[in-house]
């Protein structure tokens, strides 16, 4: 099997499902309770939260854990929005989004607030020139994807911070969710006030994520309850996925030290193949992408045929994103682009993470070239 | 040191190690994306269909109505929010109680700040609400009735099914918060006749981080996450497989042993309340003297300050509590006992509660009576 799709998810290092399974059976207590076993598991949450804090280089109370992407962008964007009311109704975001983002901000529109989607390149890249003339006296958020999730494109997120740090009533948020471990990013030197991370994008468990919300930033919480969390994030807190998840965060930020360069040359080799053949084309940018997704229209040829096609032989990619692979619609984010619909259909995403190994590259290009062929061939 | 006996379970119960082992399989082996189009996805989507099947048919509903979440607090706040603003052209009026837990009544307050208004009902000294209470409080633009099943800190269950059946042929959504019951009491949504239900899997020995909300056929709720088109676009956000198929497991073992364990729970409680007779403690049981849920006992000690007993209680390796854990951390009088008896009262002061989980042994929990008698014995002569 090789596994192409990490994008949409990926597999659980087994020592993050090792620390899933200690603290299930050693810390199960609930670290709101006032005795020993809840003060331990309470102790255990801070001690998850504060290494969490130091790998992102941040202070420990501007992180509240989640249940994930879609609840930490939900929770940022509807928690100024809610919040910051008072201040103002405009929001700024872009047409690439991610669902989690995209569909909250619709909400929002239906209940009276202004939003402001900007354009992007064909490289899918926004202006920071169209943001800051897009900015009004009553903006009170900027959300953008640092890394988009079908293409990989980066967005120019330090620059946009920058120009906001002159603006302290606009807050800055920003979608880390593709990003984090495989594209750098320093929250304050970007003048970010939130940022959404996700645990299973990073070989943690399911239903984990970290919302950091920079110290003096007021959100209106999304659940009510019993007060975890700073207050912003009631319920039962899951320790052995938060620890999990931690523990991934650890093993995937040591990995990156040397992997981005590795994934950076694998999907150098990926492009130049793909470039290589008859009647594809690259859709991902050669420069200011991520190192770990690659979007490419194989042109004639319906994405879903093809994908199962090299699914038969065992490797597993995608067409846009898993969040809306289901919609038979062509990818919003590609449209967005100026790449045609027809096109737009015939895009395959190939994603790949800090485990995929050169020797499995070479098998997947293989593969490719000849089930691209065979496809043809059987059209003829 | 040695191992403290856990008798809160209606905090948090221990993962049953069957759980975390299909957990860890389906980590290993489905871990795709059920919304990814390759087969990968399709067998972890398998697993999330089969799962809500088995959990529709454990309550009497169709897989189409159950709503996987991240927990119970989720749960209440996606019924309470989705059902008040799905139905606020209808009116802006909710009735809840004064003793639901803290998911239901924080989120109600929040809504009084949007403009709802929400009618808290009293109870008796059992905790229970009256339905002709409720009768009386509904208005014209009543929209939805939020009571919970089985009480968290003294297990008295309400009426469900009567306050179902005053509600029907209305238009008001009932909805109820059934996390503290699921271990104990065999649930049927459609003999109890709510719209709506909360469950958690981590108090019935599940994962924590998942649950459900069961929404009936035919009632909308207005989503409070937005995303991806996951769970029929009632809630976005990729699916915790892992997760939904440990409730599945939790769920089927729970159902499977639940006779026993209501037996065996009413045992755990006869030798804890007839040790302490025996010790000759001076106490009373808060809560429904006809039964309520099998695993919760809540003890009023006269004389005794709560905050105390449970430090005392703690040194000496027993676990239990003042109330929810959600409203621990702060040691403030408990909301159910202020509500059943007055803020003023001793019983707000000086109860605690003990609850029995799978694990917990007649020899634990006469140990654990018998210290409970000499810390309250030590407390009230003073010395």
């Amino acid at each position: 099997m090789i596994y192409l799709d990490n994008s949409a998810t990926t597999k659980p290092y087994p020592e993050v499902l090792d620390t899933y399974k200690t603290v299930a059976e050693e810390y199960f207590a609930n670290p709101s309770s006032l005795h020993k076993l809840g003060g331990r598991a309470e102790a255990l949450l801070n001690k998850c939260r504060a290494q969490a804090a130091r790998l992102l280089n941040v202070k420990e109370q501007e992180i509240i854990f989640t249940s994930g992407g879609t609840e930490g962008n939900n929770t940022a964007i509807k928690g100024v929005a809610f919040g910051y009311r008072q201040r103002g109704k405009h929001m700024i975001t872009t047409k690439v989004e991610h669902p989690a983002s995209r569909a909250a901000f619709e909400q929002l529109e239906a209940l009276g607030y202004d939003v402001t989607y900007l354009d992007v390149d064909r490289e899918g890249r926004i202006s920071v020139d169209d943001v800051k003339r897009a900015l009004r006296d009553d903006t009170i958020l900027v959300s953008v994807i640092h890394v988009n999730n079908e293409l990989g494109t980066i967005q120019p997120v330090e620059e946009i911070g920058n120009l906001l740090k002159e603006r302290p009533k606009t807050l800055f948020h920003v979608d880390h969710v593709q990003g984090f471990t495989k594209v750098p990013l320093d929250f304050y030197e970007a003048g970010i006030d939130l940022c959404t991370i996700s645990g299973h994008k990073i070989h943690g468990p399911r239903g984990t994520g970290i919302l950091f919300i920079r110290e003096g930033v007021q959100l209106s919480p999304l659940l009510a309850g019993g007060g975890q969390e700073h207050g912003l994030r009631s319920g039962t807190e899951n320790l052995p996925a938060i620890a999990a998840f931690v523990r991934a965060m650890r093993m995937t930020t040591e990995r990156a030290r040397t992997g981005i360069a590795a994934l950076d040359k694998l999907s150098k080799r990926i492009r130049q193949a793909l470039e290589e053949l008859p009647g594809v084309t690259v859709n991902t940018p050669k420069q200011g992408a991520a190192p770990h997704i690659l979007n490419a229209t194989v042109h004639g040829l319906r994405a879903e045929v093809f994908i199962h096609a090299l699914e038969e032989e065992g490797i597993y990619i995608s067409t846009k994103s898993a969040c809306s692979s289901k919609e038979s619609e062509a990818s919003a984010v590609l449209l967005a682009c100026g790449i045609p619909e027809e096109a737009a259909r015939q895009a395959v995403r190939i994603s790949l993470s800090f485990e995929n190994t050169p020797e499995e590259i070479e098998r997947f290009l293989q593969t490719f070239a000849r089930k691209l062929s065979e496809l043809k061939n059987a059209m003829e | 040191m040695m191992e403290p006996i856990y008798l809160d379970h209606a905090a948090t119960t221990p993962t049953h190690p069957e759980v975390i082992d299909r957990m860890v399989s389906v980590y290993r082996e489905a871990f795709g994306n059920p919304s990814s189009v390759h087969s990968f996805g399709r067998k972890a989507r398998r697993l999330v269909d089969e799962a809500r099947e088995a959990i529709a048919r454990s309550i009497g509903a169709s897989p189409k109505e159950i709503v996987f979440t991240s927990g119970g607090t989720e749960s209440d706040n996606m019924a309470i929010i989705g059902a008040a603003y799905a139905k606020k052209e209808q009116g802006r009026h909710i009735i809840t109680t004064k003793v639901e837990h803290h998911a239901v009544l924080n989120t109600c307050r929040a809504l009084e700040k949007q403009g709802f208004t929400v009618t808290y009902l009293d109870v008796d000294r059992a905790g229970r609400v009256d339905v002709e209470a409720l009768r009386r409080a509904l208005r014209d633009d009543t929209i939805l009735v939020t009571i919970m099943y089985g009480n968290n800190e003294v297990g008295t269950l309400q009426p469900i099914a009567a306050i179902a059946e005053l509600l029907k042929g209305r238009d008001v959504l009932f909805h109820t918060d059934a996390v503290q019951a699921f271990g104990t009491e065999a649930i049927d949504v459609r003999t109890l006749g709510v719209d709506l239900l909360s469950m958690t899997a981590h108090k019935i020995n599940g994962p924590k981080g998942i649950g459900f909300l069961y929404v009936r056929e035919g009632v909308r709720l207005v989503p409070y996450q937005h995303g991806g088109e996951q769970e029929r676009k009632r809630r976005a956000g990729t699916h915790n497989v892992p997760g939904i198929v440990g409730l599945q497991k939790a769920l089927e073992i729970a159902d499977a042993e639940r006779e026993q364990r209501v037996r065996h729970y009413r045992a755990l409680r006869d030798v804890l309340l007839s040790t302490l007779e025996e010790r000759g403690v001076r106490f009373a049981v808060n809560g429904d003297p006809d039964g309520g849920l099998a695993h919760i006992v809540n003890l009023f000690f006269p004389g005794t300050n709560v905050e105390t007993l449970l430090t005392a209680l703690d040194l000496s390796g027993v676990a239990v509590s003042s109330g929810s854990a959600c409203t621990a951390g702060s040691v403030d009088p408990s909301h159910v006992l202020t509500a059943m008896f007055g803020a003023e009262s001793e019983e707000a002061k000086s109860s605690i509660r003990v609850s029995f989980g799978l694990y917990n042994t007649e020899e634990q929990v006469k140990k654990a009576a018998n210290i409970i008698a000499e810390t309250v014995g030590r407390m009230v002569s003073g010395a």
